[in-house]
Parts: structure tokens; sequence; C-alpha cells
């Protein structure tokens, strides 16, 4: 009994330790590092969850690269939504700081993409809720960039960054 | 007398006894070697383990937990002073339970790597007031979904939500609660003096 008892202890004491190491790691790295996410919807159609695929794709999200908010025009990125915060949405980097962009159905025809704010877009025009609607989004809700799409293992490849050349900016900041 | 030399022979012998030994075994200062070796990167192993560990636990309790935070800035005075070390918790965001009222730290929506620390005025939905109290036509703008109104307590000197517009909820970091430093300001948060900016409904 007593000997019951004290494995009992050792096993919860060992439990314990590996616990509170793996559980934070584990959550940092998800945060900081990488983590995978599926997608849903069809606003970024034809790139991703283009039609006819039965399950929608499941893409790496790279935080590590964009820690210092550095985006590329033509990146795939998610975001925390500007309308629902608890929501994540994934569009494409059309324009960043400095840039005007012609818009399709937003208010003003041409805006300028003010200071720390990126102009972003689906793929998928007419059926994304974009910068088109909300207008550019600050840098600060950005949280990942889309680099791979990993599921189904039909669809393994990378994500390219580019620019639908009917979407480049009218003007683009030289920096 | 001969005691002590009976001793320090008998040492002798066995340190020559030790290093005969390990001759036959191999070279008894690469053992040596190995051996101190294997026990340094042992320890700098155990050390980088031990700062990955402490490390993601730090970044667990400041994202999701809370922590101290030095505010610098006039924007918030009388309520928290130029410089003055705070508490925040990070709670409340992710509960989604961000209050009229309570003083946030935000990133800043023109450059993500710097912080704000201002006053929620209206949550969403919210009718403000973007004119001057004085001027005859009071123009109101609401605040949009999914977004919050900020403005500092010091109402001369901030730029806020009156010059930049409503900000996302997502920019909120966390909500600042508690006063450490000046010690005579030491104790939790007065209430805004500028009560009149928040809306009735």
């Amino acid at each position: 009994m007593a000997q019951a008892r004290g494995w009992l202890r050792r096993y919860l004491k060992a439990f314990c330790k590996g616990f509170f190491v793996a559980v934070p790691v584990a959550v940092t790295f998800l945060d900081k590092v990488a983590c995978v996410a599926r997608v849903e919807g069809a606003s970024m159609q034809p790139s991703l969850n283009p039609g006819g695929s039965p399950s929608s794709d499941v893409v790496l999200l790279n935080h590590w690269k964009v820690r210092n908010f550095e985006v590329q025009r033509g990146d795939i990125v998610s975001l925390v939504s500007p309308k629902n915060p608890a929501q994540k949405i994934i569009k494409r980097v059309i324009a960043l700081e400095g840039d005007i962009v012609q818009t399709i159905g937003h208010r003003k025809r041409f805006v300028r993409v003010p200071r720390g704010h990126m102009w972003v877009e689906g793929d998928h025009h007419g059926h994304s809720f974009d910068s088109n609607s909300f207008g550019p989004v600050s840098l600060g809700l950005l949280h990942a960039h889309a680099t791979h799409i990993l599921w189904p293992p039909g669809r393994w490849q990378r994500l390219e960054s580019v620019l639908p050349p009917e979407r480049t900016p009218v003007q683009t900041e030289v920096q | 007398m001969s005691f002590m030399k009976l001793k320090a022979i008998s040492i002798l012998l066995t340190v020559i006894n030790f290093i005969n030994n390990n001759k036959k075994s191999g070279q008894w200062w690469q053992s040596l070697h190995r051996t101190m070796l294997r026990r340094a990167l042992g320890k700098t192993f155990r050390l980088i383990g031990y700062t990955i560990q402490y490390g993601c636990i730090a970044h667990c309790a400041f994202e999701y937990v809370g922590g101290v935070v030095m505010c610098s800035g006039p924007s918030m005075e009388p309520t928290i002073e130029n410089s003055a070390v705070v508490f925040a918790e990070n709670l409340s965001r992710h509960f989604y339970s961000i209050q009229r009222g309570d003083i946030i730290i935000a990133k800043s929506p023109s450059n993500p790597k710097s912080n704000i620390c201002k006053r929620v005025i209206g949550l969403e939905g919210d009718k403000i007031l973007t004119s001057s109290p004085s001027d005859f036509f009071k123009s109101h703008s609401y605040v949009p979904v999914g977004h919050v109104w900020i403005e500092g307590d010091n109402l001369q000197n901030s730029t806020d939500s009156r010059s930049y517009g409503p900000i996302p909820y997502g920019l909120i970091r966390g909500r600042i609660f508690f006063k450490i430093w000046p010690l005579s300001d030491f104790g939790f948060l007065r209430d805004s003096p500028n009560s009149h900016r928040f809306s009735d409904d």
C-alpha cells in the first residue's frame, strides 16, 4: 500500500513537472513561431479552397516572419478581423503604407494607405469581406504570414507571394 | 615522523598507480578531458533548457495574465503621471469584458511597435460627441462594430481617437488596474475627470 502511494506520488510529481514545461513551451511556440489553421470560406479562391475540392485547406501560419511587422505586397497574411476581434481572416496584402490604391466598391475611388496600415483584399473579388468594405487595416492586427498549404496532401505547395497585375497599386511608395 | 613519511609515500603510490592504470587503458589526461567536456556540455544544455523554459513561462504570463508596465507621456495626466509604473492585466481582453471607463494599453494604430495608454470612452455602437462642447452645431459619430473609442484624460495634450478615429478591438493589449509608482499615488485608479465625455446610452 505504502509502495503504491509512493509510486503514485512520484508519478504525479513527474507529470506536474512535465506539464509545467510542456504547456508553456507549446503555447509559446504556437504564438511566436508557427501554427496551422483551417481556411474557411471562399474569399481567397482560387489560391485557397478552390471550388470542387471536398475539404477545406489547412495552411501553415508563420508568426516568426512577421515579428517585426514586415510584409511585402502580394503576401498572404492572416489578421484579426477589425469587425469581430474573435475572428481571424486570411487575405492578400495589396498595398503598404504610402501607396495609392484603386478600390472596388469602396466609398472613395482612390485611397492613400495611411502610415502603419496596409490594404488587404481577398483573391475572390465580390465574395470577400476585405479592405474594400472596412478600409485600410492597422499593421498591429497582423497575425501571421501564410507560407504553405499542408492539407489535403494533393495540394501541398508553397504559397507564392504574387500581386495580381490588375490590382497593383496606382502609385507605390519607394522605400 | 615515520608515520608522516609513510603516509606521503602511500599517497604518492596511489597517484602513480592511478596514472599507470589510466595509461594502460588509454591516456589518462584524455579521459579527464572527456569527463570535463561532458560535464561542461551537460551544464550548457541544462542552462539553455532552463532559459527556454522560463522564457516560455514568462511569455505566457505576459501574454495571457498580465505584468508590470511603465507608462510615459503626458496624455493620461492627472490619472497616470508621466513615467508611472502600473500593473496591467490581459484577462479582460481575452474574455472581451472591457468596459467604458477602463484604462487600456493598445498598439498604436499608426505604429504597431509602440504602445499607447488611453481610456475607453465608447464601445461599439455608442454615440460620441466629436465637436467641441462649445460649438453650436454638435456633431456626433457612432463607433463601428468591433471598435472602441479611446481618449486620454488630458484632453488638451493627447493624440487619440479624436484625431485618428476609433481603433479596432484587436489592437488592445491589456487593462491597467493598479498603480505602483510613484508611491504617493499607490492604489487603484481614479475615475475619469472627463465624465461628460461618456455617452449616456
